[in-house]
This record gives C-alpha cells, structure tokens and sequence, in this order.
C-alpha cells in the first residue's frame, strides 16, 4: 500500500519537474529532481570546477617570467579569475548536497576529472596568448549555452564566468598579434604554440556525438544545449577568420570553407589521444595532480590555524568594537531584516 | 595530512550592486568566521566593482519557504487579485490614474 503511494508521489513529482524542463523554467535547489539529474550535474559542475582550478597551473608558471609588469599584471588578474570561476562552480555544487572538501577530494583521489586541455604543458610564453585566445575561445563555445542550463545555480554562474572570459580570450589575442608584429623569431613562437595547441583545442568539445552515449540524456534534460560536435563546428568557424587576422596558419590539411554547408569542414582530432588523456595519461597529467595535491596539504596549516582563531573568538569574551566600519554597517543593516528571509538558497 | 580536518562553514552573500539597489544573493563560500567570509567575498564576487556594500550570512541561520509553486504559503496571493491596478475599471480620459 505504501508503496503504491510511495510511487503514486513520485510519478507525480517526476511530471512536474518535466513540465519544468520542458517549458525551459529552472529547476532550483530545493526543488525535487531525479537522482541521475543530480548525479549528470554534480559530476558536471566539479570536473568544470576542477578545470578551472587545475587551469590555473599551465599559466601561473609564467607570472613571474612575463617580459613586463604590464603582462605580469593582465596574467596575475587572470589566474585570479580562474580561481574565482572555480569557486563559483563549487558553490553551485554545493546547492546539489555535496561539500567542496569532498569534491576537493575526489579530485585529488583521481576520482574526479578536469578538461583534458590542461595536461598538456605550456613551454613556451606565447602559449599564455593561445590559451587565452583559443584555449578561452573553445570554453567560452561550451559556456555561453551553460548560461541557459537548466539548472538555475549552475547557469548563474555561468553568467558570470563568460562575463570573465571574454577579458581572457581578448588579452591573449592582443599578446598573440603583439608577438606577431614583432620578429621572426616571435612570429615562429606563435606559430608553434598554435601547432600545438590547436588539436587539444579541437578535443575539449569531447568525443564525437556518436561516441558520447551520455550527451542524449544531457539535453533531454536541459543541461546541455548543443551537441559536442555542433559546439565543435561553432569553434572552428569562429577561430579561423582570428587566425587570418592574426595571420597564423591552423595546422589541418583538410581544414577549407564548405559552401554548400555554410561551415568550414576539418580533420579529426586523434580521438585515442584524448581518450588517453581522459584517462589520466596526458604529458602532465600526474604534475598537476601532484601540484594541486601538494598546495592543499601545504595549506593544511592556514586552515587550522583560521579555525582555531575563529573559534577562540567566538568562544572567548567580546572584543568590543568591529575591526572595519564596513563589518559594522552589516551588523546593523542584517538587524534590521525581518528574522525570516524567504528565497534564499541554503 | 588533513584526514580528520573540519570543513569551514558556508556563508551567504549578499551584494548591493549600487546605492538605491537592494542586496542580491549572489552565491557563497567558506571561511573560519564572519570577517574573513566578508574578505573572501570582496575577492570572489567584487573584482570588478560589482559591489558598493556586502552581506555576509550563515548559511545555517537562513530559514527558507519551499520553492514548490504548489506551496500553500503562496496560495494566499493566489485570489487575491483586487490587490492589483489591472483588477480595477476605470473610464478613459480620467488623467493621472
């Protein structure tokens, strides 16, 4: 009997949240939502979360070798951001019942992936200005969609970081067309890292359609927009036109305008590769997990010692006034909401 | 190692955009208490002047409806349509109504 009423409710819950999907509304944290939804959505948002957070490595390597303070400043400000968008991803995640120390974890267990573009190593400055122009370029075709996802939180987010990127797609286009009015020796600098990056590139969309048994499901549910190799066909016509003006040639033979088909065709990426890659077998796939393994332990300290501040404030007596005038005004200003604040994600 | 380490708890938070606008959630983060929560707000969610003021709030001390649109909390509003301009007619010409 129970059970009959237990599957009577959630048919009926199953129907409305449909109804939902269907009619393109967000779904919101406290609503109720099938399990594998949740699932898609927090694997999803933290392997996008990690991505960003793990992107920050191939970079930062070259914050304190970039040729001047002006592109050390533009550098250190985008890394910046890169670890905001994590965070904001993470937070997203955590509306889903998961907490970030154990989505940190699972990262650092190899439980957990991040964009496979970020195992590959980055030996040369000019490849700060192909992450940000095509690197950049290929997230913001993925993420502009994402800001119309189903899921309220994570869309939400998604406004934010391609807010963001556009700044780092466009500062990396500059340094590339800098480089390319300077010397040989530059010119062929670009022209290398372009070579290298520009198949990883192509791969960050995933595999091909028919191989991404997963993809279907995502877009019933309005996770996802567009298929992998539509987004794929996006970038690739994007970009070309960029590196005409940037005047850098995109190492694919097959790579020509089709008119009949209003889009350039273009080669294959190594498919095997990526799979590789995916599995955790990438040129600097064990670095940057030792990296980021190595910078959470060796801020273990930082975190108790924070605790443990915090908690002999709270316990101990009042130190009277605030620190800052602004941390007074939000006392005040919190005092005098009504004690129930409808709305709010918790 | 950091195997038994407590997490820190989550806040709210809670920007003004600009004077005349009210205070909008705009997401969350961890921090050991309230000063460095307002710190690492200013950092995650301010960097490019999004904000003139911030609220910090303990995730824990929020209590929130449920966002069902069939919660009864709403329905009171439901029937209640004299509580809008449209509901009432007025003759044509009458200014400033």
């Amino acid at each position: 009997m129970t059970t009959t009423q237990d599957d009577a409710l959630e048919q009926d819950l199953q129907a409305r949240f449909d109804a939902v999907v269907a009619r393109g509304d967000r779904v919101e944290p406290r609503d109720w939502m099938p399990e594998g939804y949740r699932r898609t959505l927090v694997r999803q948002i933290a392997q996008h979360a990690h991505s960003e957070i793990i992107g920050m490595q191939p970079e930062g390597a070259w914050l304190t070798r970039a040729p001047s303070l002006r592109r050390k400043a533009i550098l250190l400000a985008k890394v910046q951001d890169e670890a905001g968008h994590g965070l904001y991803l993470y937070s997203a995640a955590e509306t889903l019942g998961v907490s970030r120390a154990e989505l940190t974890r699972l990262l650092l267990d190899g439980r957990q992936k991040y964009s496979s573009i970020f195992s590959y190593p980055t030996p040369s400055y000019a490849d700060v200005g192909t992450i940000g122009w095509m690197v950049d370029g290929a997230a913001i075709c993925n993420q502009v969609p994402l800001c119309r996802t189903s899921y309220g939180p994570y869309g939400r987010a998604m406004v934010r970081v391609c807010k963001e990127e556009s700044f780092h797609q466009r500062q990396g286009f500059e340094l590339l067309l800098t480089m390319m009015s300077g010397t040989d020796e530059q010119r062929a600098m670009v022209q290398e890292s372009v070579d290298r990056f520009w198949w990883p590139a192509l791969m960050m969309f995933g595999p091909p359609d028919a191989d991404s048994p997963n993809s279907a499901r995502s877009m019933a549910w309005g996770i996802k927009r567009h298929s992998n190799d539509e987004l794929r066909q996006r970038f690739v016509d994007m970009t070309v036109p960029q590196a005409e003006a940037l005047g850098v040639t995109l190492p694919d033979p097959e790579l020509r305008w089709n008119a009949e088909r209003g889009h350039h065709d273009f080669g294959q990426p190594d498919w095997d590769e990526l799979a590789r890659v995916v599995r955790g077998e990438g040129p600097c796939s064990a670095e940057r997990i030792a990296h980021r393994r190595r910078a959470h332990d060796d801020g273990a300290w930082v975190r108790e010692a924070a605790t443990a501040y915090a908690e002999r404030q709270a316990g101990g007596f009042e130190t009277g006034l605030r620190p800052s005038t602004t941390t007074g005004t939000v006392v005040e200003e919190v005092a005098q909401r009504p004690s129930r604040n409808h709305g709010a994600e918790a | 190692m950091s195997g038994q380490e407590r997490e820190w708890p989550l806040w709210e938070v809670f920007v003004r955009g600009k004077r005349g606008l009210n205070h909008v959630h705009v997401g969350s983060l961890h921090a050991a208490d309230d000063e460095m929560a307002l710190r690492h707000a200013r950092d995650v969610y301010t960097r490019r002047g999004e904000g003139v003021s911030i609220w910090v709030v303990p995730s824990a001390a929020v209590t929130a409806s449920s966002p069902d649109e069939k919660d009864p909390l709403f329905a009171p509003a439901g029937d209640k349509v004299y509580r809008h301009p449209t509901f009432y007619d007025v003759p044509e010409g009458v200014p400033h109504l």
